[in-house]
This record gives structure tokens, C-alpha cells and sequence, in this order.
């Protein structure tokens, strides 16, 4: 099967000496929704802005639906949408000149590039801003503006480089739903984001690089399978001054309203509501301390801290 | 993974390309026309009051030509310099400082169609800014014209030789400091001293040859030899240097692109 991309032995090294990829390979299926992960400065942009030809790489090969980025360019680039993570137009200009241009420097005709925009502009609720500088739109707009500017081509492959960093909850659930769609069509999207939330429920791949390799790939499910504990919350209905014994579950008490239970994920839940109410313990409500993805994440950290 | 033909761009598409960047630059100093347009015809304007009519009225004829009549190429040319080096020089770099240059960098756009899209907006002002500043000189003379051909290609070439130089300057300039210091302490000085309000026959010897260093003075005289018939350099030598300065800053700027200089890390 055709990968979107297939990344070999990539390297960089900048002319400051700093080595942002150390080698890495990586491969992302066609229609895939992969989640590219890791901590600030671990080369997630750097391996993004060389897939998308904004950085000169050291050494290595990248393959766009089996077009070589160096031998075949104009090929590769077509397939490829890339929505970057710092606002990257002429911040004068109208919106739909923003997006018709960029459909003309795939050489795509000006009638056919405005019918384009429209149709684009439109499923991303900017149409009627249409004729607005890019200046004048809101954090979530531009960021969605960008969206239409990397889909105007109609590329097989969507990379998005924290895509809804600083966006509402509202447009982000908005993005996600259109997204979701769009890889249901059939477009391959990678997206590297820091709301962990975001990949765990949007893709069923992730890799995760630190220090310019990749330490993790594999498919979320999989991935989250390893988890070896959940944290969760709880909330009590009467007040509790001093935690009584809880048949060996890991509980401590945050306030005397409140509980944190580390459960193991082959324990039993209904064993710790068992104990608690034998202890008397009223629980309201619960949640998730910190999402699935997000204790995976911080452990691999972790490990990697403590190895050094 | 590469037996695959290689698939560029076709012909068609890359002129839809060529055509976007164009329609872009040029709508983007439209747009702005009473900062792009007007003030060289208002700059160019006192120059005919003051240097040809007041003060030329006081000096002789050169080369046979009214003072006034002389000054006219090279006003023209002036114009059309300073304003295709202009163009692309603070386009390219805004383009670069609020990363819009990402757009075409991330598209199937060979290097030379990004090139000439910014060197053809760069061509398109100077040559729009030197119809104004024309249009203002037929007030002041009666504009004759001696080798319609000669005069056009000049201009065309020399447009699109500073459009050129502003594109080098752009990739390599870090600040907006940067990109009006070439155009302050090298352009218009040489563009003075290209002949622009006097013949270098009236220099001694050694700045004589000293000016022949200055290839503005060669584009300048090509142009009066278009328009008067009359100039300091065979018209034949002019074209060969305006072609060949073409020719290497053209390779130069492409290797630029190709690098990625100023514009990929």
C-alpha cells in the first residue's frame, strides 16, 4: 500500500550547530490520522517544515505518495497542505485573494481557484469574510483561513503544525469536525498539537519524538493499551477530615471534598466504589485527572529523565 | 520508490503561476498608488521646473540639445530604476518578514517562475512610474523620439536589471534597514553620477574614465541615444552591458533561490 509519507534517515543539523533530527523513519499510511507528539524543541517542526520543503534537511529521504522531495519536488508538493503553526500570510490582504492566490502557484486557473474558495471558504464559515484583510480576523479565524489556504489544492496529504493553539473551545470542536470529514474523504492529516485531548480523540496513529528521534510509534490503541494506571477525581457529598483505610487502593485526600484514586488498569473500579461506600464515602461526581494520552506521554518523559 | 518519471509543472500551469505573482505585485503597488505613482511624477515634475527651466535656461545646449530636452532620459530612467529596484526589494522582503515567501515555497512553483513573477512586478512599476513621470516631461518638451525600439527595450532591460538587484537585496537584508541602504548609498549616488544632468564629456579625462565604471551612465545614454539620438557611449556597448549584468545577476539570484538563502534554514 502507497504510503503518504514515508520518511527515511532524516537528519538536520542547523548552521548554529544545534542537531534538531537525529535520524529518524517514519511512515504514515494513506488516509491515515496520524498525531506527531512530543515537548517544545524535541524537532517536530524542524521534520515538518523539511517534509514541506521550508527547511534544507542534512541528510535522509522523504517520499510524498512515493514522490522523492528532492528528485521529483513539483509532484511531492502537490500532495501536500501544509498549515503552519505561526500565521504565515500577507496580513493585507483579503481573505480570498489569500486563498486564490496560493490555488494559482499550483497553477490552478483563477475561475476555477474562486469556485475552489468558495467551496472551501464556505465549509470553513469564512466565506462572508471573504473580502476582510487577513488582518482583521480573530485567532481562530486566521487559523482557519490557513486550513483553506492548505486544502485549495486538494492535497492527498494535510500536515498541521498546532493547529488550534489559542483557539476557542467552540471552533476548535468545529476544526476537529471538519477534519474528521476531511480524512473521511480521504485526505491522509498529520497534526502535531499540545492538547493531548486533540490526538487521542482525533488519530488512530501517533509518534512521538524527543531529542530529534522518534521513542514512540505505534497505533493509539495499542499505545494507550501500555497505560499501566488511570488517575481519576473524585468528588464527595459530605465533608471527609481523614481518609480511612480503603482496602489497599492508592487514595489520597486533595481537600475534604475531594479524592485522588490511582487505579490499575487491571483493577477493578467497582472494587474502590465497593470500599468506599463500605467506608461511607458518598461519591457525586468524577473525572479524569489528566487525560489517557497525556499520562502516556508525561511516563515515556519521565523515563527518558530518569535515564539521563 | 523512484522509477516514476519525474512531473514538473506543466507550461500552462506555470504560466497561471507566472500570471498570479504578477497580478499580486501588481495590484499590490495599485493599490497603493499615491505612495508608488505619484511621487516621482511630483519629484520629476520640480526637477523639469527648477533644473530645466530655471536653471537650464541659464546653461548652453549639450550635444546639440536644449538643457532642458537632455535631462529628460535620464529623469526618465531615474524613475524607472529607482522604482523597479523598489518594488521588489520591499515586496520580497515583506514577504520574507511576515513569512508569506512560505506560500510559494511550499507550491510545485519551479525557482525561475518565483523569480520572474517578482522580477516581472518589479518591471511592471518601473515601467508603469516611467509612463507617469514620461507623461509629466511632455509638459516641459516636446518628447522626441528617436529609435522607438532602442528606447523601449532599454528601458525594459534596465527594469528588469534593477528588479534584479532589488531581489538580491532582499534575500540577504535582515531588517528594514536593510533593504533602503543599497538604495541610498549605491543607487542614487551612482544614478547622479550616471550622466543623468550632464554629458561626461564635460568631465576631465580622469573622471571621465572613472565614469565608465558606473554601468547606470551606459543604461542612461542608451536611453538619450533612443529618445535624442545623441549619447556619450556607443548604443551597442550599452546593450551588451545591461545584458550581460542581466545575464550574472539572473544565474546569481536563481543560485540564491536554490540555496534557499535568507528564505529556508
Amino acid at each position: 500500500m502507497t504510503a503518504a509519507l514515508e520518511i527515511q534517515d532524516l537528519r538536520k543539523t542547523y548552521a548554529n550547530g544545534l542537531t534538531a533530527l537525529k535520524g529518524i523513519d517514519l511512515t504514515v499510511p494513506k488516509g491515515e490520522f496520524f498525531a506527531l507528539l512530543g515537548p517544545n524543541g524535541a524537532g517536530k517542526s524542524t521534520a515538518i517544515g523539511i517534509v514541506s520543503s521550508l527547511i534544507n534537511k542534512s541528510g535522509g529521504k522523504v517520499f510524498i505518495f512515493d514522490r522523492d522531495i528532492d528528485t521529483d519536488f513539483a509532484a511531492a508538493r502537490r500532495n501536500i497542505g501544509l498549515v503552519p503553526q505561526e500565521f504565515n500570510f500577507n496580513v493585507f490582504e483579503p481573505v480570498v485573494e489569500i486563498v486564490v492566490n496560493q490555488a494559482g502557484y499550483y497553477g490552478i486557473p483563477r475561475r476555477e481557484a474562486f469556485d475552489a474558495a468558495e467551496d472551501v471558504l464556505n465549509q470553513l464559515g469564512l466565506w462572508e469574510k471573504r473580502r476582510a484583510q487577513a488582518r482583521e480576523l480573530s485567532g481562530g479565524m486566521k487559523r482557519r483561513l490557513m486550513i483553506a489556504r492548505a486544502l485549495i489544492h486538494q492535497p492527498g496529504l494535510l500536515i498541521l503544525d498546532e493547529p488550534t493553539a489559542g483557539v476557542d473551545i467552540e471552533i476548535r470542536r468545529s476544526m476537529w469536525e471538519f477534519l474528521t470529514r476531511a480524512n473521511e474523504a480521504g485526505t491522509t492529516i498529520i497534526l502535531t498539537t499540545h492538547y493531548l485531548e486533540e490526538a487521542e480523540s482525533l488519530c488512530r496513529q501517533i509518534a512521538i519524538i524527543d531529542e530529534g528521534r522518534i521513542v514512540e510509534h505505534s497505533a493509539m490503541r495499542d499505545l494507550l493499551a501500555r497505560l499501566h494506571e488511570e488517575t481519576f477525581v473524585l468528588y464527595l457529598r459530605e465533608p471527609l477530615d481523614q481518609l480511612p483505610e480503603l482496602g489497599g487502593h492508592d487514595v489520597r485526600l486533595l481537600d475534604n471534598h475531594t479524592l485522588e484514586a490511582a487505579v490499575h488498569r487491571d483493577a477493578k473500579l467497582n472494587e474502590l466504589f465497593a470500599d468506599l461506600t463500605h467506608a461511607g464515602i458518598e461519591v457525586l461526581s468524577m473525572k479524569n485527572k489528566a487525560n489517557r494520552l497525556e499520562e502516556f506521554f508525561m511516563s515515556r518523559l519521565a523515563n527518558r529523565n530518569d535515564s539521563q | 520508490m523512484n522509477e516514476r518519471k519525474p512531473t514538473g509543472m506543466t507550461t500552462a500551469e506555470k504560466l497561471v503561476a507566472l500570471r498570479t505573482i504578477l497580478t499580486k505585485e501588481f495590484l499590490r503597488f495599485i493599490r497603493i498608488w499615491v505612495q508608488t505613482v505619484v511621487p516621482p511624477m511630483v519629484t520629476t515634475a520640480l526637477y523639469f521646473a527648477i533644473f530645466g527651466n530655471l536653471i537650464g535656461s541659464q546653461i548652453n545646449d549639450i550635444d546639440g540639445q536644449r538643457y532642458m530636452d537632455f535631462i529628460v532620459p535620464g529623469l526618465i530612467m531615474m524613475a524607472v530604476i529607482s522604482n523597479s529596484y523598489a518594488n521588489v526589494v520591499s515586496s520580497f522582503y515583506g514577504s520574507k518578514f511576515q513569512r508569506a515567501i512560505e506560500e510559494m515555497l511550499v507550491s510545485p512553483m519551479p525557482n525561475y517562475i518565483i523569480l520572474l513573477g517578482f522580477i516581472s512586478g518589479g518591471v511592471a512599476r518601473g515601467l508603469t512610474v516611467g509612463a507617469a513621470v514620461t507623461v509629466v516631461s511632455t509638459f516641459f518638451t516636446d518628447l522626441p523620439v528617436h529609435n522607438l525600439a532602442v528606447s523601449i527595450s532599454v528601458v525594459v532591460l534596465t527594469a528588469f536589471l534593477f528588479a534584479l538587484g532589488g531581489f538580491i537585496n532582499a534575500v540577504y537584508a535582515r531588517s528594514f534597514d536593510d533593504i533602503s541602504i543599497i538604495p541610498t548609498f549605491i543607487l542614487t549616488p551612482l544614478t547622479y553620477l550616471g550622466g543623468v544632468f550632464y554629458s561626461i564629456h564635460m568631465l576631465p579625462p580622469f573622471w571621465q574614465t572613472v565614469s565608465q565604471l558606473n554601468p547606470i551612465l551606459y543604461m542612461i545614454n542608451a536611453f538619450r541615444f533612443g529618445l535624442l539620438g545623441v549619447s556619450d557611449i556607443d548604443p551597442a556597448v550599452s546593450f551588451v552591458i545591461i545584458l550581460a549584468f542581466i545575464g550574472a545577476l539572473y544565474v546569481f539570484s536563481l543560485y540564491l533561490l536554490r540555496k534557499g538563502i535568507g528564505i529556508r534554514t
